[in-house]
């Protein structure tokens, strides 16, 4: 079964972006640029915070929207994203209605999740979870 | 430092000739790490000899270390300038995404210079700086609207930090504050003040990038290691479930809680007003700085109704802490929690320091009973303990300033003093107001000698405690040395620009692994060196700019007040002091 990383209570989010750190750790970096996941205020702190991560739909927008085949739908949901085959045309980047496929300006590409759940590891109040897509 | 790691770049910005440039200094970085031991190398060399703190002369300087962004909480900003508040050495830290945005911008440090000849604000990247016109932001009631304003107009958003002054800025308060993210703060010694003389009514750095690090392994094997000591600690919890206000209750039943301009150590209002009935009855949220997992940021939420339309409410959100629980709570003698939070609310709203403001009412509602002012000089407002719509009337017009005696409180307690007298019970150490202690000799010796004159700097109220838990007698030779040694060693955290809540995680052996991993070679004898020549560096600025350890102010009130550290005359506090001194 495929897997996708779920907000489980965004309201247990403190915007602490220790997520947005660890999924930059996993590529081997310190930093916040390689992270497919972003954590921002829902319009100033007292109102808490917006998780942006994919989520992995059936019939991606972003990979129909991809005109090199760099984004192709996953079996079972979400996408697999070849770098090699990006032109970095930004397309994805306005399909996505979440604005979960997040722009790498150093590498003009966009990042995108894939599905492992490391920053999850590093939720300390559970607010994220990788999950079995179902249904 | 590593060939690739931007904390080497300073970003030099000048705001009469609206210019910036961008030099790198890796020697600064590699000798003094960032944060206090780079800023006050700063400071030596852009504050000239007897500078006016609300001139342009005066730098206002950012400094972040090595450690951010790299692991987690690494996460201050330490902003250096001359205080306009006790005309010698400001140095304020504060966290929200401050520290996180200025690395991820790819900078190490900001300095900025001279003075705008209109309100402006900045907008820094790793591209620059971009001068904005703020001239319509300039005089808004609330330093609310200035956040929501910038955050809207501003790109950015969850990499970016927002700097902002309130009015008490603008109006040259000596202790006006910069705010940041809503709810943290570069507090005390009127960094706010200092912006506002440059017309320079916010920041707005944003940023996202990769940084190196030495070894990848060593980095996550490191980075685990922290994390998990962070989650796991017990002091880390109790700062994420009830925050600093843990504080209050304990304190109290010592008698070591301000009360009432500090005439107790007690306050029969202190259960209402403590962490537990706080969490119990208003938190509405806890927040995190960026890369901080432990979230010590409490908000509370205040319905308050309109008193003539029915159905009309308003919800606040407030952050609390320890410090302004004291400051506008048990040091007004306000226990009911509405009024307190709706006095801290217009201290925000304001841009002032808490601490500062609370202190300097604390002594003007005793002046007031004591006949010393009238209520022409305080423009008919009544300052009476326990009541929080009085303060919040004296609050705009420290602002405002209507008449001198509220120009008077605009520069703090120990400038109102001089002028209308009550020196004996205006609580403030080296021209700063006192935080919110009252343990015993050591805390006060702690922030007379403090190079900040700030319950951080060595924790002196920490000393008191444990000697009382453990039933020592402190010496006065005890007292210097050790809140010598501690300060020395807080420098280095403080250079680090670690969170000083994670100073129990970060040891010196933590200190040492988590530098390999981003590359800085050092060994606890470094690091020694560093805080040893970091303080010495600070001090020999104050000097230079008239401070004087023998010239200390000690009040007469904390003599008075019995504190549970047991009596203690101005004497010992002078021995102490000197030991300190002589030991530097």
């Amino acid at each position: 079964m495929a897997k996708r990383l779920s907000v489980i209570d965004v309201d247990r989010c403190v915007g602490c972006q220790m997520c947005m750190f660890a999924c930059t750790r996993r590529t081997g970096y310190a930093g916040l640029e390689n992270a497919c996941i972003h954590v921002r205020s829902a319009g100033g702190i007292r109102k808490g915070f917006t998780v942006i991560v994919c989520r992995a739909c059936s019939d991606p927008p972003c990979a129909r929207v991809c005109p090199t085949e760099a984004l192709t739908p996953r079996e079972g949901g979400g996408v697999r994203f070849k770098p090699n085959l990006c032109i970095g045309c930004y397309n994805c980047v306005e399909a996505c209605p979440f604005g979960a496929a997040l722009w790498d300006e150093t590498n003009h590409k966009p990042q995108i999740c894939v599905y492992c759940g490391y920053c999850a590891d590093y939720c300390p109040y559970d607010v994220i979870k990788l999950e079995e897509i179902s249904g | 430092m590593l060939p690739h790691d931007p904390l080497k770049r300073i970003l030099y910005i000048d705001l009469s000739r609206r210019s910036f440039e961008v030099r790198e200094r890796p020697e600064l970085f590699d000798e003094s790490l960032g944060g206090s031991g780079v800023g006050i190398r700063l400071l030596e060399e852009e504050c000239p000899v007897n500078a006016d703190p609300l001139g342009p002369e005066n730098p206002i300087i950012f400094t972040v270390g090595p450690l951010v962004g790299l692991y987690p909480l690494a996460s201050k900003t330490v902003a250096m300038f001359k205080s306009p508040h006790t005309g010698n050495l400001g140095e304020s830290h504060a966290g929200g995404r401050s520290a996180v945005s200025i690395r991820m911008a790819g900078y190490g440090a900001v300095v900025i210079r001279g003075a705008s000849v209109m309100p402006v604000y900045l907008v820094i990247d790793e591209d620059g700086v971009r001068f904005r016109d703020a001239s319509a932001l300039w005089g808004t009631r609330s330093s609310y609207t200035t956040g929501s304003v910038l955050r809207v107009r501003e790109g950015g958003s969850g990499t970016r930090s927002i700097m902002r002054i309130g009015r008490a800025g603008e109006r040259l308060v000596s202790y006006a504050c910069v705010i940041t993210e809503t709810y943290r703060h570069f507090g005390r010694l009127g960094l706010g003040a200092v912006f506002g003389s440059k017309q320079l009514k916010a920041l707005v750095i944003e940023g996202k990038r990769t940084l190196p690090v030495a070894d990848r392994r060593a980095f996550r094997q490191t980075y685990d290691a922290i994390y998990k000591a962070a989650v796991d600690s017990p002091l880390m919890q109790k700062y994420h479930e009830l925050g600093t206000p843990i504080n209050v209750l304990p304190l109290d039943a010592i008698g070591a809680l301000p009360t009432r301009n500090l005439q107790s150590g007690r306050f029969e209002g202190a259960e209402a007003i403590s962490g537990e009935s706080l969490a119990a009855n208003y938190l509405g949220r806890r927040v995190a700085c960026a890369h901080c997992p432990v979230a010590c940021i409490h908000l509370a939420a205040l319905r308050i109704p309109y008193p003539n339309d029915p159905y009309f409410y308003k919800t606040l959100m407030l952050g609390y802490d320890h410090e302004p629980i004291f400051a506008a709570g048990s040091m007004l003698g306000l226990d009911s929690v509405p009024g307190m939070l709706q006095v801290m609310d217009e201290i925000e709203m304001q841009g002032l320091d808490v601490m500062s403001t609370g202190v300097t009412l604390a002594w003007a509602t005793e002046a007031l009973a004591r006949g010393l002012i009238n209520e022409a000089d305080t423009d008919g407002v009544t300052l009476a303990f326990g009541d929080a719509a009085g303060y919040i009337e004296a609050v705009q017009r420290i602002t405002t300033q209507p008449t001198d005696f509220y120009r008077a409180l605009a520069r703090g307690v120990e400038h109102a003093a001089t002028i209308y007298g009550g020196r004996s019970f205006a609580l403030a150490f080296g021209g700063n107001e006192m935080p919110g202690y009252h343990t015993g000799p050591a805390c006060h010796v702690g922030w007379s000698v403090g190079a900040r004159h700030s319950h951080l700097d060595n924790a002196g109220y920490s000393l008191d405690q444990n000697a009382l838990k453990k039933g020592q007698t402190l010496t006065p030779e005890f007292i210097g040395e050790t809140l010598l040694n501690e300060e020395r060693w807080r420098q280095v955290l403080t250079s680090l620009v670690l969170c000083l809540f994670a100073r129990g995680i970060y040891d010196r052996e933590t200190v040492l692994g988590a530098l390999a991993a981003a590359g800085f070679a050092w060994d606890a004898e470094d690091l020694e060196r560093l805080g040893a020549e970091t303080l010495r560096r600070k001090i020999a600025f104050k000097q230079r700019e008239g401070f004087d350890f023998g010239a200390l102010r000690i009040p007469q009130r904390i003599i008075e007040t019995p504190s549970p550290g047991g009596p203690f005359d101005e004497a010992f506090v002078r021995e102490a002091i000197e030991c300190y001194s002589n030991l530097l």
